[in-house]
C-alpha cells in the first residue's frame, strides 16, 4: 500500500519549481555576503586578504580548480570497478558461489549485517 | 571501594568478557552499560592519577592521566557509547565484542604513561579492530583485512624497534616529549605516521575501512588515527615537518575524494584531510596550536561518525553505496538525510557547526606563527572539504537524480546515535566553551568574531555556488563505476606484476640448480652405496657360505688330485 502512494507521491525536489527557489536562496546569500563586507571590518593577516572580495573568490576558484584537475586526474587514474578483484581472485580461488558475488558485485552490494 | 587507579580499558575488557558469553538483550545492556559506567568511573579521576609498577627493571606506568589524556580519554567514551548504539541492533558476537575490545585498547594506548604500555594497546588496536573488517565476510574484506593488519602490525613492529633503541640511548621509556633528533625518534614518529596515514603510508585507510560492515566502519573512524594523533600531540609537538606533512594530508586526498565513487570512500579521504588539519597544528606547535588540534580530534570523531553513520545506514538499508547506484533516497529517509546534513555542515566549518570552532584554531595559528602559504593551502582544503564531504556526499546519496529506491529511516538505535552525534556536533558549535575547558591549554580563544564568521561563510557559500555551477555547466564529474588508482596500485598491482616473472624464474632456476646437485648427491650416494662396510663390493658374508664355498673350493681341489 505504501509502495503505490509512494509512486503517486510529489517529493519536494521532483518539482523543478522547488529546485529553481534553492538555487536562488544561495543566489541571494552570495551577494549578501559580499555585500556584508562593506560593512563589517575585517582584520587582516595575510596579504592577500587585504584583495576585496578575497574569500569568495579564493573558494570559488579553487573549487573549480579542484574539480577540473580531479577530472583531469581520471583520465589516468580510473580503472574498472573489478580491477583489482580480477587480479585477486586469481590469487585466492574461491571454491564456490561464484556466480552469486559476481551478481552480488554488479549490483555494488555486498554482505550487508543483519 | 572505590579505586581511581583502576585503568579504564579494564571495564572495557571486562565488558567484552561478559559480552560473549550472553545473548540478546543481556548483551545489548552490556554493550550500552559498558562505556557509560567507564566513563562516569573517569569523570571521577583526577588529573595526575598514576598506576605503575615494576616489571623487568622497568617501570611501567599502565594507567597516567593529564589534560591531553583526559580529552581524549572522554571522547573515545562518547564515541564508544554511540558506536555500540549505533550496532545494537547487529547480531553478531563478532562484531561487538571486537567493538568493545577495541575501543578498550584506544583508551588504554591514551593512558599509557610509558612506551611499552604504548605499545601493547599499539598492537591490541590492530588485532582487534581488523575483525570489524573481516565481520563483513565477503572476499574482498577478507583480502583487505589482510592488507590492513600487515599494515598496522607493521606499525607495531616499527614502533617496538625504535623503543628498543630509545630506551638503550636514554635510559628511560617515558613516554613524553620526543623530538625528532635520532634514529630511534624517526622510528617511532614513522610508526606513528603509518597509524596517523601520513601521506604515501595513507592507503591502508583508504582501502580497508569501506570493506568494514556499515556498523565497523563507524567504530573504526573513531580510534586508530585519533590515538596517533594524540601520539603526535604528546611526543612530537613543535616538528616542523608535521607542517609539511599535514598540508600535504590536507590537500591532496580532496582531489580522490572528488572522483571516488564509493561513498565511504570519499568519507575514508576526507578523514585524512581532517587529520591534515591536526597534524598542521601540532606541528605549530603553539598552546593555540595545539589546542586547536587536539580539540579537531574531538569534533572530527562526532562529525566524521555521524557521516560514517549515516552512510552505513544507506549501506544498511539499501545494499549500495556507490554513489553511481544512489539518489533520491530524501523521499524516503528524510530523517538519515537531514543528520547526514548536519555531520557535512560540522566537517565544512559552518559557524554554529563543531568544525567552526576548532578548524579556525589551527588557521588561526598557522597565520600567527608566520605559516602564511601553509594557511592559504589549508583554507584551499577547507574549501574542498565543503565540496566533496559537505555537498558532494549529501548530494549524491539524497539527492542527485532519482535511483529508483524506495526503502525506509534505518533501525530506531541507529538513528539515536546519529541523533546523540548531531546534537553534540551543534552544542559545540554553539557553546565551543564546554570543550574549551577540557583543552590542555588556556588560550582564551574565541572564534566567534565578525572577520571569522564572514569569511568562513563566504568562502563555503562560494564553494557550493561553485559547485552549481559547474553542475548546471555539466562540468561536474559524473559519478561512474570505477576504482581510482592509489598507492596501493604499487604494492596490489605492480610488485605482484614485477615479482610473479621474477619468482616464476627463481623458482625455474632453483628447480634447475637443485637438479644437478641432486644429480651429484646421488652419484656420490651411488659410489658410496658400492664401497661402503654393506655395500655391494664390501659386504661380509655369511660364514655358512664361507664354509660352503671352502668345501666346493676343497672337493674341487680332491677331484682335481685324482688326475
Amino acid at each position: 500500500m505504501d509502495k503505490q502512494n509512494d509512486n503517486e507521491k510529489q517529493y519536494l525536489f521532483d518539482n523543478p519549481k522547488n529546485v529553481k527557489r534553492l538555487l536562488y536562496i544561495v543566489y541571494a546569500c552570495c551577494a549578501v555576503l559580499v555585500l556584508l563586507e562593506f560593512v563589517i571590518h575585517r582584520h587582516i593577516y595575510h596579504s592577500w586578504e587585504e584583495l576585496f572580495g578575497f574569500y569568495p573568490i579564493y573558494g570559488f576558484v579553487g573549487c573549480v580548480v579542484l574539480v577540473l584537475v580531479a577530472k583531469w586526474m581520471r583520465t589516468f587514474l580510473m580503472r574498472d570497478e573489478d580491477y583489482y578483484d580480477k587480479l585477486e581472485s586469481k590469487q585466492h580461488p574461491k571454491p564456490a558461489n561464484k556466480k552469486q558475488t559476481e551478481a552480488e558485485q554488479a549490483q555494488g552490494g555486498h554482505d550487508v549485517d543483519a | 571501594m572505590w579505586m581511581p587507579e583502576l585503568p579504564v580499558f579494564v571495564p572495557f575488557f571486562i565488558g567484552a568478557l561478559i559480552a560473549l558469553v550472553t545473548t540478546g538483550k543481556v548483551r545489548q545492556a552490556v554493550l550500552l552499560i559498558t562505556p557509560v559506567l567507564s566513563g562516569l568511573h573517569l569523570l571521577t579521576v583526577p588529573v595526575g592519577t598514576v598506576l605503575s609498577f615494576s616489571f623487568l627493571n622497568f617501570e611501567l606506568e599502565v594507567f597516567e592521566v593529564d589534560k591531553l589524556s583526559l580529552l581524549f580519554g572522554y571522547i573515545f567514551h562518547i564515541a564508544a557509547f554511540i558506536c555500540m548504539l549505533f550496532a545494537l541492533h547487529v547480531k553478531d558476537t563478532l562484531q561487538q565484542v571486537s567493538g568493545l575490545l577495541y575501543a578498550g585498547s584506544a583508551i588504554g594506548a591514551v593512558f599509557a604513561g610509558d612506551l611499552i604500555t604504548l605499545f601493547i594497546f599499539w598492537e591490541l588496536l590492530a588485532v582487534t579492530s581488523v575483525f570489524l573488517i573481516w565481520a563483513r565476510r565477503t572476499e574482498r574484506a577478507y583480502i583487505a583485512g589482510l592488507r590492513y593488519l600487515i599494515i598496522q602490525v607493521l606499525s607495531g613492529v616499527v614502533l617496538l624497534v625504535g623503543i628498543v633503541f630509545y630506551a638503550y640511548k636514554h635510559q628511560s621509556i617515558n613516554f613524553e616529549f620526543i623530538g625528532l633528533n635520532d634514529t630511534a625518534s624517526w622510528l617511532i614518529f614513522i610508526a606513528f605516521g603509518i597509524k596517523c596515514a601520513f601521506p604515501m603510508l595513507h592507503n591502508w585507510l583508504t582501502d580497508a575501512y569501506p570493506e568494514a560492515t556499515p556498523t565497523g566502519t563507524v567504530f573504526l573512524s573513531a580510534f586508530t588515527t585519533k590515538v596517533a594523533v594524540y601520539s603526535l600531540a604528546r611526543a612530537y609537538p613543535g616538528t616542523e615537518l608535521l607542517v609539511y606533512i599535514g598540508v600535504i594530508m590536507a590537500c591532496f586526498p580532496i582531489f580522490f575524494a572528488v572522483i571516488e565513487n564509493d561513498l565511504r570512500r570519499v568519507l575514508a579521504y576526507s578523514m585524512i584531510n581532517q587529520i591534515g588539519f591536526m597534524v598542521v597544528g601540532i606541528g605549530i606547535g603553539t598552546a593555540l596550536a595545539v589546542n586547536g588540534a587536539v580539540s579537531h580530534a574531538f569534533n572530527d570523531i562526532l562529525f566524521k561518525g555521524l557521516l560514517f553513520m549515516s552512510m552505513g545506514a544507506v549501506l544498511h538499508m539499501t545494499g549500495k553505496i556507490d554513489g553511481s547506484r544512489l539518489g533520491g533516497l530524501y523521499k524516503t529517509m528524510p530523517k538519515t538525510a537531514i543528520l547526514c546534513m548536519v555531520g557535512a555542515a560540522s566537517i565544512s566549518a559552518f559557524p554554529l557547526f563543531s568544525g567552526f570552532v576548532s578548524k579556525s584554531m589551527v588557521m588561526s595559528a598557522a597565520l600567527n606563527n608566520g605559516y602564511g602559504w601553509a594557511w592559504l593551502l589549508l583554507l584551499f582544503s577547507a574549501a574542498g572539504v565543503f565540496h566533496h564531504a559537505g555537498i558532494k556526499i549529501p548530494y549524491f546519496a539524497f539527492f542527485a537524480h532519482d535511483s529508483g529506491i524506495r526503502t525506509s529511516e534505518p533501525p530506531k538505535n541507529m538513528l539515536f546515535a546519529m541523533s546523540i552525534a548531531a546534537v553534540l556536533c551543534v552544542a559545540i558549535g554553539v557553546y565551543p566553551q564546554a570543550l574549551y575547558s577540557l583543552l590542555p591549554f588556556d588560550t582564551g580563544y574565541n572564534p566567534y568574531d565578525a572577520t571569522h564568521v564572514l569569511t568562513q561563510t563566504q568562502l563555503l557559500f562560494f564553494s557550493a555556488l561553485a559547485f552549481v555551477w559547474l553542475n548546471l555547466k555539466n562540468m561536474y564529474p559524473p559519478e561512474l563505476p570505477s576504482v581510482n588508482l592509489d598507492i596501493d596500485w604499487f604494492y596490489r598491482r605492480l610488485f605482484p606484476a614485477i615479482l610473479t616473472p621474477f619468482f616464476a624464474m627463481f623458482w625455474a632456476a632453483d628447480r634447475a640448480v637443485r637438479g644437478v646437485f641432486m644429480r651429484g648427491v646421488n652419484g656420490v650416494l651411488g659410489l658410496v652405496a658400492r664401497h661402503e662396510p654393506d655395500g655391494i663390493l664390501s659386504r661380509t658374508q655369511l660364514s655358512g657360505s664361507m664354509v660352503i664355498w671352502v668345501s666346493i673350493l676343497l672337493a674341487v681341489f680332491l677331484i682335481l688330485s685324482f688326475w
